[in-house]
């Protein structure tokens, strides 16, 4: 018997696989951004897409985020299911009048007449020595704006499914994409068919007793080494990847702090008015009575996103994680 | 051969060879705003078409009168009134086909009425009933849009969207002076530009905006002077000149029709209102300068030349007043009636299935409202 080895994918295949079987799928769905066509992006996402569908199923725009994103939504308008590319995080800011106002708003403005199934994917975070205006977390202002999903995935099979699952929904969604785990590599065959992620549902991504990592994104693999060190330190770490902030799944959340009793949410966010708030505010509601200690978040500070040769000082790191552990209040239990 | 490819190509060379890409000269508007009515070429105006936008521009009138009265009745939170703007607002509904598309500013309600939506739903975002009170796709009106310019990029993408399908449809897009400085007009006429989308843009110049005027907010020779910056033709027309509106609008989306791309009209106007029911115009403008544009009136120019040549006795003038009378008396009555509302509403179309979230708060405000009518009840029976 011989094994057939699989060449192991990245987050960024996945991604530009997700594209090409949604665009091979459905005429309407059209990619946009800037360098997407020609190129295949600066991440190469949409690598060969502009060769395999034409030009005008996958567009260099000009470089404007709100024209692109404003001309996706009369693309929309009129039956089409555009997926924008937004360069970098920073370089979205321009594009969110577009987003707040009308993408998030249309579906409401015009009871249901005019719903927008618009994709806009933003590499997001840091972690990849980017200079300025490279590695914003900005989906607290996403999660902020009523209308919008907000999707992250940590791994490359989620990468697939939950770009198709944005595309194919008939709401907007914002797909952040983090930038440090596009070249990451798991157990994705690409060779095997592939499966639509639901939108909204958070999965336990490894199971423990002592107290539950609540995080997403680029944090998610950080949380898990985090979980493994932790075992040294006689902890064993539940690590819960939330996979969408909006809608966000209170039930696999508030079942795994209820087991566990403790709970630390990780993110690159900055703390002071981030996702952590929220999701501490939502965990103490729902399951006082089983904590054992506050809710605690592991953030990133509240600075402007650092130089490159700083940022390893701000991201949320193994030994920040397990001393927010430290402090959930074990000597009660001895 | 693609959509994005029919432009040609463009390469960067080195100085000895550059060259503009284009002749700028053809994309020049004209020196002086174009006129037809009480010029010559009036004569081979349509009488047909004359007398419809007559019709059309007294309803109009009376259309912006009655809602402004409904705002000191309480029957609407707010309305940026038109008037003196009428020409460019009917024309531009006029000069559309069935199939096309208009993109409204909050000032274009005229617009959207005269091409079909329904007077009282036009008003429900100045109602306040709800956001936009039509759906968009029964007259193929977008919402009446209040963020400024942004509406442009949307007719951009909409006309794209219809070229790339093989749809023979143009888009119409409203614009006013103040709007030309945002960001969304610049990116909006240069995607155009660039895809060749079959689009017109109509800035309507009225002079102010808000209280600031035109000299605040640009130093172009003309705002249609701005087109040759994105490689289209600009064109400078009279806009309280409801045929030479009509005619110039035609011509741009006849262009736009034929494959030849965008256009942008400046048409040169006046607010005779204030900026809304809200606002005291006489803070920044004086009465000599309102006074000299009522004598340069949309409807008195369209009634002059359908009087001269014998289209328009004292009965006609009648028929078309009373039918105004007609309308404002229906919109008067309708708009009286307070508006059918459901809180729940609120949650309804936020997603097209509501988040687990908007479904708790769904249940609160129901908890809400039934303790609400329980206490009424109570408070009934005793």
């Amino acid at each position: 018997m011989t094994t057939v080895a699989v060449k192991p994918a990245t987050m960024a295949q996945a991604l530009t696989r997700a594209l090409r079987d949604a665009m091979a799928a459905d005429p309407a769905v059209h990619v946009m951004g800037e360098d997407v066509g020609t190129l295949g992006g600066v991440f190469r996402v949409t690598d060969g897409l502009a060769k395999e569908f034409g030009e005008d199923r996958c567009t260099d725009t000009p470089l404007a985020e709100a024209g692109i994103l404003g001309t996706a939504v009369g693309m929309a308008m009129y039956g089409l299911r555009p997926v924008v590319e937004m360069q970098f995080d920073a370089f979205a800011y321009p594009a969110f009048e577009q987003l707040v106002s009308h993408v998030a708003r249309m579906r409401n403005r015009t009871r249901g007449a005019m719903p927008l199934p618009i994709t806009v994917r933003v590499p997001y975070g840091g972690g990849i020595g980017g200079v300025e205006h490279h590695s914003d977390s900005s989906e607290a202002y996403y999660m902020a704006t009523p209308g919008l999903h907000v999707v992250t995935p940590a791994t490359v099979a989620d990468a697939y499914g939950l770009l198709r699952a944005a595309i194919a929904s008939d709401d907007p969604v914002v797909f952040l994409e983090p930038k440090r785990l596009y070249w990451s590599k798991d157990a994705w065959n690409p060779e095997e068919p592939q499966t639509v992620e639901p939108i909204g549902r958070a999965v336990v991504r490894r199971r423990g007793r002592s107290a539950t990592l609540i995080t997403y994104g680029p944090s998610v693999p950080v949380c898990l080494e985090a979980a493994e060190a932790a075992r040294a330190e006689g902890w064993d770490l539940e690590v819960v990847d939330l996979r969408s902030l909006v809608p966000f799944d209170d039930e696999t959340v508030t079942a795994s702090v209820r087991r566990t009793g403790r709970a630390v949410v990780v993110h690159e966010a900055g703390g002071f008015g981030g996702p952590g708030g929220e999701i501490a505010a939502r965990v103490t509601e729902r399951c006082f009575h089983h904590l054992e200690a506050p809710v605690l978040r592991v953030a990133g500070f509240d600075v402007p996103y650092p130089p490159p040769m700083l940022e390893r000082h701000h991201l949320p790191g193994v030994d920040r994680i397990l001393d927010a552990v430290g402090r959930l209040q074990w000597e009660a239990e001895s | 051969m693609t959509v994005m490819e029919q432009r040609g190509a463009y390469r960067p060379t080195p100085p000895p060879a550059w060259q503009p890409r284009t002749d700028p000269a053809p994309l020049l508007p004209d020196a002086r705003p174009h006129r037809v009515l009480g010029t010559e070429a009036a004569a081979g105006a349509d009488p047909a078409l004359l007398r419809r936008l007559y019709a059309e521009l007294v309803r109009g009138r009376r259309y912006n009168a009655q809602a402004t009265a409904l705002t000191r009745q309480g029957r609407l939170a707010v309305y940026p009134s038109s008037t003196g703007q009428e020409a460019c607002e009917i024309a531009a509904a006029l000069a559309l086909q069935e199939r096309d598309w208009l993109f409204p500013s909050y000032r274009d309600t005229l617009a959207a009425v005269a091409r079909g939506v329904d007077p009282v739903e036009a008003l429900t975002l100045l109602r306040g009933d709800w956001h936009t009170g039509y759906d968009p796709y029964e007259h193929r009106v977008a919402p009446l849009c209040t963020p400024l310019a942004t509406q442009l990029p949307h007719a951009v993408g909409l006309a794209h969207a219809a070229r790339l399908k093989g749809d023979d449809v143009v888009a119409l897009a409203l614009v006013g002076d103040g709007g030309t400085s945002e960001g969304d007009f610049h990116e909006a006429l240069n995607f155009a530009a660039v895809w060749q989308a079959p689009v017109v843009f109509l800035v309507q110049n009225n002079g102010f905006a808000i209280s600031v005027p035109l000299d605040r907010q640009t130093a172009a020779p003309s705002l249609a002077h701005k087109a040759v910056g994105y490689g289209m033709p600009g064109r400078l027309v009279d806009g309280n000149d409801a045929l030479a509106v009509h005619e110039v609008l035609g011509e741009a989306l006849a262009h736009a029709r034929a494959g030849g791309g965008p256009t942008l009209v400046e048409a040169v106007t006046y607010r005779i209102d204030a900026h809304t029911n809200a606002d005291d115009a006489t803070r920044y403008r004086d009465d000599d300068e309102v006074e000299a544009w009522r004598a340069h009136d949309p409807i008195a120019l369209v009634e002059r030349e359908l009087t001269a040549r014998g289209l328009l006795d004292e009965d006609a003038i009648r028929a078309v007043r009373e039918d105004a009378e007609a309308m404002a008396a229906d919109l008067r009555e309708r708009m009286n009636q307070d508006p059918a509302l459901d809180p729940m509403d609120l949650f309804t179309h936020v997603y097209a299935e509501p988040t687990p979230q908007l479904a708790e708060q769904c249940d609160q405000l129901r908890a809400e409202l039934d303790a609400e009518a329980e206490a009424e009840a109570e408070g009934a029976g005793r």
